[in-house]
This record gives C-alpha cells, structure tokens and sequence, in this order.
C-alpha cells in the first residue's frame, strides 16, 4: 500500500485558492501567516517529527501509525476533509476546534503547519520537494490514494493492491455528494462488491518520521510542553469557559462551508453540499450533541484561564448546551401533536395516505435527530418510550424494537482501529449518543459509567484533528462498522463454505428443479461471495446419502454412495468440499451431468435427516452455508415424519399442526448452530411437508426458508422463473459468516423475548451463523426500572461477523429515543406499523405455543385494549364514535391485514405449509416487506402522468397514489397494479382503455390478453415507458424479485388478487367497516 | 412400620431438596451466562424424570400408609410436576427448551418455581423428621 496522498481535484482546487498560504506556512515564514498558526496548529505540535523534544513520556498520537486505516472506496472526494483546518488558517478569529498547545503556559511553539495541509497545498502548488509532502500522511493511511487520477476528473477511487470488486466507476460524481475520503465508505451494491474496498489492517506502511525534518531543522529549539498533553492539559474548567454557544457554531459553519467551497471547485450552491455531506456523517456543522456538560468541575479556576488565554478557550469547543439540550427540543412537537390528533375511524373514509407511510420521527433535538440510525435498520414501536412499565401498561402497546441490522447499505463508514473504544461495564461501543464529560473522558449512555477516552481516540483522522474526539467518525454516525482486531475472534477467519445438498428422488426429478437449480448455480458460480479460500461441496440423496469426491486431477466427479443411513459417516477425509477456484472445472462438469443422473431414478424414499447428519458432520470442521432442496416429506432414517394435514379440518381454527411434530430438526439445527453451520430450506413441493418441523432447522440456525408451492417446470412456469430470480438474489448476496449479535439497551430497560431465526445462546446474544442482508428481527422490551430523570434512551445493536473476505467486522447501529411520562405522549410517538409488526411476530408465537384462534383474539384485543386506553385515558372529551389517536389511525386497518393474512386467515384457503410458510416469513423479514405481505399497496396505472414523479438518473418515474384496498375503488375501465412484496398483480378492468391494452400490453383488445402473462413488453410508447418504469423502480426497491401476474375478471388468480382486498367482506372475514363496528363495540363497553 | 416410611421420606425428601438446589444454581448459571442455553437444558432435562418419580413415590407412600395430610400437601406439585412433563410440545426438547428459556420470561418462571419447590421440600423435611421423633418405635 503506498501511503501517497497526492491530492485530487478537491485539495487542488483549494489550493489553488491560496496558494501563498501554503507556501507560506510550509517555510515557516514569519508573517500574518504564522499568526494565525499560532492559534490553529491542530495538529502540528504533535508531529513525530520531533519526538525528542517531548519531555512527555507518552506517545505522540502519531505513533500508532498504520492502526487507523481510513480508507476511502469509490465515490469519494476525498480533500474535502483536510481543509478544514487548513481553511481556518485564513481566519484568525474563528478558532479550531481542538486542543491545542496554546492552552498551555509554556511558551507557544512555532511550528509548522499541520502536515496533510503542507502536503496538499505544496505538492499542487509545486513548490515543494516532491516525495517529502506524501510520506507525511503515512500515519494514516489513506486507501484512495488518487495518484493516478488527473485533478479534476471524478476518480473512481480503489483502494491499491486491495479490492477489485468495488471498481464500479462512480455514479455521476460531482463532488458535493461525496463523503469525505478520511475514512471508508463502502458502497455496497448489494453484492460482494462491499468487500473488495476494505484494506487488510496489516497493510500499514511504517511510521515515518523524516517527512518533517526540512521543516524542522535539527537546531531548532524544543517545543516546550508536550503538546500531547494528558490530563492536565484540558482542564475541564474551561469547558464552560468557551464562548456562547452561537459563536461557537457559527465558527465551525464558517469553516465548514470554506472548507465545502474551496474542496469543490465546481461553482455549486453551499447548502446542498452541507445536506449531502450530512449524510455520510463526517460534517455535521452542528455541535456534538453528545456533548452534555452537565457539571463544571473545577470552575473557580475557568474565569482566568479563560480571560488569560482568549483564544485557547475557543479550543474547548464543548457547546454548552446544558442539560436541557434534549429537551429545547419540546418545541417541536407540532408533528408529534399531530400524532395525537383525535380522528373517528367511523367518519374518516379515506384514512389511508396516498403514500407510502414513513416512519414517526423521534421527538429529539434536530442534531440529535440528524445522528439517529436510519429507521429502515432500527426501528421502535414507541418512538416516546414510557418512563415506567406502569404506564407502558397503561398505553396497551407492545415495547419493542424492529431490527434489519445487515441490511445492503449505499454508504456506511468503515473504521479501522486497533482500539474500539467500548464502555468498560457495559461493553456498549462508543456512539453519537455519549456525553463527553471532557476531552478525556465520555459517558456512557447505556449505563452511565464514566470512561476515559484512549490516547488513539483523540486524533481525528477525518479533519486530521488531535483533541476531537467527539468528531471522530464513531461519534458522528449512528451506523458503523468496525474491523475488528484480533480479540474478537476465536479462531482464525472461517473460510466462505456452500454445500448443496440435492434432493434426486423420483419425486423431485419429477419436478424438474434440479436444471434451474445447477444452471442458475453455474451462471452465478463466479458470483458466489467469496475469496480464494471459498470452498463448495455437493450431497445428492434419496434413500441414500450421494457424495462427489472433486479431487483434483480427476478427470469427472466421483461418485461415493452411503447407504447406512441409520450410521452416518463420511466416506472420505477430503474432496467433499474443495476449493472453488481451484476446481471450478471439474464443479462446472458435474453441475452440468448433475441433472441428467438421476432421471432414471424409480427411488421415493426421501432420506433427508441422515442428509442433513451428513451435511453437518462435512461441515462442523468449517462452518458455513447449507443449502438443502427438499421437495417431499422425509420418509426414512432419522427425521422421518408422517402426514399431519387433515384437508378437511382446514376450516376449523383447532386442530392445526403448527408445532413441531419430532425434536430432531431443532436438536441437529442447535448442533449446527454450535459449529457455525446454517441451513437455508428450499422447499419445493406439491404435498404436505411439514414445515412446521423442517422449517426448525432453518429458524435456529439462523438460516432462511424458500417455499415454491407445486412447483413443476412445465406445469408452473411462473414458480420456475421465482425460483431463478430468488436463487440468483440468495447465491450472490452478502453473507457474513460465524455471527454474533447482541442488543443492548439502556440501564432499566431490558429485552425479554426475541423473534427471528437464530438461537439465544445466553441471555442477551443471539448465535447468528450465517447472517444475510434480507433477515429482519424483532424484540420485546419491558421497563424494568423506571427511566426517572433520563430525558432519552438508547438502543445499540452490535453485529460481529465474518466477511466473505474473511475479515471479522462489527456493524454497530444505535438508536436514541426520548423518555416521556404521560400517556398522551406515548400515544403521540406510537409508530402503527411497528407495532403492527411486532404483533404479527407475537401473534406467531401465541399460535404455536397456544392456538390460530388464540392469536387472532390476541390481535383484536390488542386493537381494543388500546383504543379503549386511549377512550378512557387521553381523550378529554367523550365523542361518540370510534376516537383513535392520529398515530394510531391504521391501527385497525393493519389488523385487520393481519388477520386475513395467510398466516393468520381461517378458512379453507390456506394450505398448512403455506401458512406456516408466511409465519416464518412474518418471522424473518424486515419491517417494510411484512408491511406490504400484510397490507399491499393498489395504484392505478392505466393513467399514469409525469406529474409529481420521481426523477431518478434520468429516469421519470411517475408515482401515481395509493388506493384503499377495496374492490370499489376498483373501475371496470381502469388497470390496476397491486404490489404485495414478495408479488405483484396487475388487474385489467373488462372496459380498460383500449390505448393501455395495445399500447402497454402490446396485445389488440382485452380478449387477447394471454392467461399467464407475467411480463410487461417493452414497447416504444410513453405509457409503456411510464408502467415499465413504475414497476421496475417498484422491483428495485426490494432485492428479492417480485413476479407480476397480469390478470383479467376470469383468470385463476383474481381470487388471490381479491383477497388481498383488505377492506372488503370476505366468507370468513368481517369487511373494514364491521371490524370498526365491532372494535366500536368493543371499547364502548 | 412408620418409622420406615418416614425415614425413607426423609432421604427422598433430601435428594429432592439437593434437586431443587441444583435447579436453582443452574438456571441462576444460565442467568448470569456462565453456560449457555444449550448444557444448561440438557442438564436440566436429565433430571426432570429422576424429580417426578421422588416426587411420585413419597406421595403414594403417604397414600399408602394412610397419611392423609401429607399425601394432600404433596399431591398438588406431584400433578404439577407430571403435568408439565406430559404437556411439552412434541418439537420441545425437554421441559427446558434450549430455543425458548430466554424468551417471554421463561427462565424466571423456572427460576420461581425451583424455589417454590425448594420451600415445599424443606417444609416437609421438617415435617417428616417431626413425626419421625414424634414416632414411638423410632426410639428405641
């Protein structure tokens, strides 16, 4: 790695700007100049370049060089960072941030200039010896070293010698949307791509020291006082020493859009650049908000100091926000008084928003607001959590939190440190959401304990600051990650393992999955995520268990049958897994004879279970992936199960299986669990299975279930094309490997029961041995202390994995919430769809661990209980009618949804797998897409306008509103697309414009239209550019690969379409109207 | 005769006592993470069954022996304890599921009722060794 730093088009444009500046300051030349210098040498004094005078035993910040690892990958403007400081130098009056030497007594050391100015003003303004400014930054290290680009042009930046993968050139790069290049942005496309940016921590260059030596000649004088400072140098009375607030803000606003102008060369407007920035985190132009100092300790002495040293005070950029810095916030409370609106369900007609719903923004300060996590990764049911669990039982809502932690991000900051600052009791990781008591030590906000703040931690290697550490990138941003050193890990870094194992019974080959299963594998075998070490193994089985020796030198795959399936044991050592790169020839050849191998096959027993023991026994060396296609119910051997599904008593609620009928499968799950093993389940089956007990191998070791109901490829073309998209989706997407996540949550708070698929190994940490970015959890929190004197709460969410690189990395998301003690405000902050969520995650539960009917009443009464709550507790004024809180308006709606939702509907529709399919699903997917499985939105397309549409790369992308689901806002002359998530249903009304049938169907009339159309043609006209695009940006916004099913009035499937139609009556189910009449009923008694 | 049955009582009652003990220090194990859901379970389990059969036999021979109060004091855990056992799910491993004690307060309500029972044992301790000494052919 060459630690250059030669600037790219930012710095050069800056310094071009002022180029004497930095001439000047690299000389050293007396001067206005060096006046300046005086007060804003961030980071001068503490250059290694003269450690000898540094009587201060400690290390200079500088010495662990190559510990801290920023790197930037692509779409990175990456000087825009360092100026900054080098922008202050021009006005004296605003003070840098830091520390610096000037607080000390000792004499002011004339130094030079921080070096990453020096260098990026010297090596464009040429006037500097080349090859003495780019070493300099070798401390830090600095992955997207632009050298190869020319200034000016956006650079794709790549971190030398280290990814490929991220090569992507940078999306429309125009430098105002870019984040600063001191730490690593990753963008990650959904793919593997993420890992190709990271840089290996070992990669760091050597500490260079000489850089600075023309600057400093030997016979100059020793700097006095280690600038380094320790304790004594920030002396906490000068905290509330520094200057009012405004000022303070002001300044860094001021130096913050210099800085933003003179990086970007290109004449664009301030503001945006500072909303763009915002959003990558590094340049917040507010304050730290974590920055609380409650108490002044020390503050006799802060008079003086402050008077006596003007200028230092300002180097104590603790905003003094006080302690009622949350709560100034109350002011804002007009959205969250808009959350509290009564509205009467019973009059309200058209309660549903003609858009997509977004989350309730937490009632915090704006800055604090600004830091919080994104709500599509964490998300709380009450975004005003109750003070005491009194009052939260009081509200009749449920406490819990939505989490989507590996969700594919388009940025997030990648940090490498040899230390992660944790708090000493708790473990939390630091957060935005900290105090800093004073430079060296930091609350946590968690359990409160004071910690100090490491030596490593004071230097900012964004703005090349010391003594800002409330600026560094952990600070600054709700969701990191962190590479994690060495301590985390308890061996070496598994490999990225995949063992297929293929069900080749005569059943399935009947079936025909096993061509799209192997050719969808050989197109993607070159995407699977992975590195060099990436090993991948096969298991056929029927009665016996098949294995494939792949040994190199072989000229095809061996064969080895075990047919002592009651004994399980591996035939050979070796060659059952081998390495995919190495082998790639000889995998190809038997994916490709795969298929035929079998068709002659007369053999019906389905030895699963001692599959599964043989899959699990040539894994747990390893760990990793196991992907099983099972398309019966296993027969024979271990975990063979029977026939539980009596047709004729679907209807009736009782009597359903929906526990597991054996314990092998969770026993053999938490084995895998042990040795970091997950299953994934691909079912593919006409008949009854039982996935209530196969699915237990996916739901405890962590892995994920793929149900294709009667899939045939030829009977079920439809389910053939699902398939492929979503195997491509699970074969090319992230994984993170031998995972580990734990939630914690502030002091008084505790979780008591968690949903999704892994195992809670001890109290608080869930076994995760495969992690994926389409898993979504959930938890339940009850207030076990109350929250007295807390004005927020926070949440963190910490998730150790595994990259498919092999390096260990930590994801950290945390969320701040504010604490309230009043009814009115819990209901004010209630978040429907959370809740929503998180009912159907406890309805699952209570229905296996009690009954289907059970459930259901549990949901209506959650309706109740608080809307009578709310009748009886908030509602100053008895009006008649049923009063809901504006918050909570689609409360009953979205019950409603859910109990006609497949998992939950009586009636003969539901087949028992299917059901208990959509159970896991309600389980394992995040928030947004149980939303839509639950509650789908209805547009209407055959009218689509430009109007309000969204403008995204250059695509128009019309965003027609969405409808209620009702049959009666459907028109015979209209087409309608209902998106339901996981599919897609574009009805065609009988009198449907003839222009939208020929012109976006491409078909002459209505008659013609085909009956197993799934694909939108793309024709040359508007409205079909129009549709294509809405359905396509619809698509894009989930990674699974939604089939749309064009339908008309006499198609098989309008009957799915229409029960999607929430608010209508149905056989079995009340219409939206009588369910308000008997939740009305209900309340009032 | 009755300072047979008493004394088997009590050493029956004893190795309850020292089951429910162990219960308690387990499950408190599992609390504070010194081992994981899984041993602690399947250590657990092992000693349901052992539990409902001392359990059981000090109840019969109280019914036997024509105890009645005690047979009566003892009757209600003895169904509880069989009941739980009968009542786990097919797809439980055990009246301690590995998948399940950290979820809805399960551990606690385990934790509680080891105590309860470690009460009731040693209430009946007392009581078996009262009516031991209080049993004229034990004296001589």
């Amino acid at each position: 790695q060459l630690p250059a730093r030669v600037p790219g088009r930012g710095s050069s444009g800056a310094a071009r700007c002022r180029p004497g500046n930095g001439w000047a300051a690299s000389s050293g030349l007396p001067g206005p100049v060096q006046n300046q210098m005086m007060h804003s040498s961030d980071a001068q004094g503490y250059n290694p370049a003269v450690p000898g005078s540094y009587s201060h035993p400690k290390v200079p910040p500088h010495q662990p060089s190559g510990q801290y690892n920023y790197s930037g990958s692509q779409n990175v403007s990456q000087f825009n960072s360092y100026q900054g400081p080098g922008q202050t130098l021009n006005r004296p009056p605003v003070a840098p941030l830091s520390g610096s030497p000037v607080q000390q007594t000792g004499p002011v050391p004339q130094v030079p200039p921080p070096a990453l100015q020096n260098s990026a003003a010297i090596s464009s303004a040429g006037s500097f010896p080349p090859g003495a400014g780019p070493p300099m930054l070798s401390n830090w290290q600095y992955s997207q070293s632009a050298v190869s680009h020319p200034a000016g042009t956006p650079p794709s930046h790549l971190a030398p010698g280290t990814g490929t993968g991220s090569a992507q050139p940078s999306p429309s790069l125009s430098g105002n949307t870019n984040p600063p290049g001191s730490y690593q942005y990753a963008a990650s496309p959904g793919g593997p791509s993420l890992h190709n940016s990271f840089m290996k921590p070992g990669s760091a260059p050597p500490p260079v020291t000489q850089p600075l030596t023309p600057l400093h000649p030997p016979p100059r004088p020793p700097l006095g006082p280690p600038p380094v400072g320790g304790p004594p140098l920030i002396r906490p009375s000068t905290l509330t020493a520094g200057p009012p607030n405004t000022h303070c803000t002001s300044s860094i606003h001021l130096k913050y859009l210099s800085s933003l102008l003179l990086a970007t060369p290109h004449p664009s407007p301030a503001p945006p650049n500072l909303k763009m920035n915002r959003n990558v985190g590094y340049s917040y132009p507010a304050l730290p908000p974590g920055y609380q100092n409650t108490s002044p300790p020390g503050a006799p002495g802060m008079q003086a100091s402050a008077l006596q040293y003007p200028d230092g005070s300002k180097h104590f950029h603790q905003p003094p926000l006080g302690t009622n810095h949350l709560t100034a916030s109350m002011g804002s409370l007009s959205l969250q008084q808009e959350g509290l609106r009564p509205v009467n369900l019973l009059q309200e007609r058209n309660i549903l928003p003609t858009t997509i719903l977004q989350a309730p923004v937490p009632n915090l300060h704006e800055d604090i607001q600004k830091l919080n996590c994104n709500p599509e990764l964490f998300r709380c049911t009450l975004t005003n959590i109750p003070q005491t669990q009194a009052l939260l039982n009081k509200a009749k809502l449920p406490l819990g939190l939505l989490l989507h932690p590996f969700k594919d991000l388009s940025q997030l900051p990648v940090v490498t440190s040899s230390t992660i600052v944790r708090c000493r009791s708790c473990r939390t990781y630091i957060n935005p959401f900290v105090s800093f008591l004073d430079q060296r030590r930091w609350k946590c906000n968690l359990c409160y304990r004071v910690n100090d703040v490491p030596e490593e931690f004071m230097y900012n290697p964004v703005t090349r600051v010391y003594g800002e550490p409330h600026k560094r990138p952990e600070v600054q941003n709700a969701t990191i990650e962190f590479m994690a050193p060495s301590e985390y890990m308890l061996r070496p870094p598994q490999p990225p393992v995949y063992l297929f194992v293929f069900d080749v019974s005569h059943n399935a080959i009947e079936t025909g999955y096993l061509n799209t299963v192997c050719k969808t594998l050989l197109d993607n075998l070159d995407l699977l995520p992975g590195n060099t070490r990436t090993k991948i193994g096969f298991i056929t089985f029927d009665s016996t268990i098949h294995f494939y020796s792949l040994q190199e030198g072989l000229s095809q795959p061996q064969m080895l049958i075990v047919s002592d399936i009651e004994d399980v044991f591996i035939p050979m050592p070796e060659n059952l897994l081998v390495n995919l790169n190495e082998n790639k020839e000889l995998i190809q050849d038997l994916l490709r004879t795969l298929p035929q191998m079998f068709t002659k096959s007369l053999e019906t027993q389905s030895a699963l279970g001692p599959a599964l023991q043989a899959a699990f026994k040539l894994m747990s060396p390893t760990g990793g992936r196991i992907s099983v296609f099972q398309t019966q119910l296993p027969s024979v051997g271990m975990g063979a199960l029977k026939s539980r599904e009596e047709p004729n008593q679907r209807a009736t609620a009782k009597d359903i299986h929906l526990t597991p009928s054996t314990d092998f499968y969770k026993k053999l799950a938490l084995d895998c669990s042990g040795q970091q093993v997950a299953v994934d389940l691909f079912l593919l089956s006409g008949q009854y299975s039982d996935l209530a007990s196969l699915g237990c191998i996916s739901r405890y070791s962590a892995g994920s279930v793929y149900y294709y109901q009667s899939y045939h490829h030829k009977h079920n073309p439809v389910q053939v094309e699902k398939l492929q998209k979503e195997l491509k989706r699970y074969l090319t997407r992230k994984i993170g490997f031998e995972a580990v996540m734990r939630i914690r949550c502030t002091k008084g708070l505790s979780i008591h029961t968690f949903h999704g698929n892994f195992f809670v190994r001890s109290t608080d940490l869930l076994s995760l041995p495969n992690v994926n970015p389409d898993a979504g959890y959930a938890v339940q929190m009850s207030v076990e202390e109350s929250l007295t004197d807390m004005q927020v709460v926070s949440f963190q969410s910490a998730l150790l994995y595994t990259s498919s690189k092999g390096e260990r990395r930590i994801r950290v998301h945390t969320m701040c919430l504010p604490v309230v003690t009043t009814l009115s405000d819990v209901y004010a902050g209630a978040d429907v769809q959370a809740i929503t969520g998180l009912l159907a995650n406890m309805a699952v539960d209570r229905s296996v661990s009690a009954t289907l009917s059970d459930a259901r009443d549990a949901l209506v009464n959650a309706v109740i209980d608080s809307l009578s709550a709310y009748r009886s507790s908030v509602l100053s004024i008895q009006q008649p009618g049923l009063m809901a809180p504006s918050s909570l308006r689609l409360f009953p709606l979205y019950v409603l949804a859910l109990l006609k939702q497949k998992a939950f509907q009586t009636g003969t529709n539901a087949r028992l797998d299917e059901r208990i399919f959509t159970m896991c699903q309600v389980k394992n997917q995040p928030l947004v897409y149980l939303m839509l499985m639950t509650h789908p939105s209805l547009y209407r397309v055959d009218n689509l306008t430009d109007e309000g549409a969204l403008n995204i790369n250059d695509r128009t992308i019309p965003q027609p509103p969405i409808l209620q689901l009702s049959v009666e806002k459907l028109s015979r002359d209209g087409a309608y697309l209902m998106d339901a998530g996981s599919v897609m249903f574009l009805w065609i009304g009988k009198n449907c414009g003839q222009s939208f049938i020929s012109q976006v169907l491409g078909v002459p009339n209505y008659g013609s239209i085909p009956q197993n159309m799934t694909h939108l043609p793309e024709l040359e006209t508007a409205e079909s550019i129009r549709t294509i695009a809405f359905v396509s940006w619809l698509r894009e916004q989930r990674p699974f690969f939604p089939i749309l099913y064009i339908i008309k009035d006499d198609s098989p499937l309008k009957s799915s379409f229409l029960q999607n139609m929430i608010e209508d009556r149905t056989e079995s189910a009340l219409s939206y109207y009588e369910f308000l009449l008997h939740i009305q009923q209900q309340v009032n008694k | 005769m009755e300072s047979v049955v008493f004394i088997f009582s009590l050493i029956d009652c004893c190795a309850l006592i020292f089951l429910a003990v162990y219960f308690i220090i387990t499950l408190s194990d599992l609390e504070c993470d010194y081992i994981n859901a899984r041993s602690c379970c399947s250590k657990l389990n092992k000693w349901v069954i052992p539990e409902v059969i001392g359990h059981a036999v000090v109840t019969v021979l109280m019914l036997i022996s024509l105890h009645w109060f005690i047979f009566l004091l003892n009757l209600p855990i003895a169904t509880w304890n069989i009941y739980r056992f009968i009542m786990v799910p097919s797809g439980n491993m055990g009246v301690f599921d590995p998948t399940e004690i950290h979820n809805r307060g399960q551990l606690k309500s385990h934790m509680k009722e080891a105590m309860i029972k470690l009460g009731f044992h040693l209430l009946c301790f007392f009581m078996y060794l009262y009516r031991l000494s209080s049993c004229p052919s034990s004296l001589v």
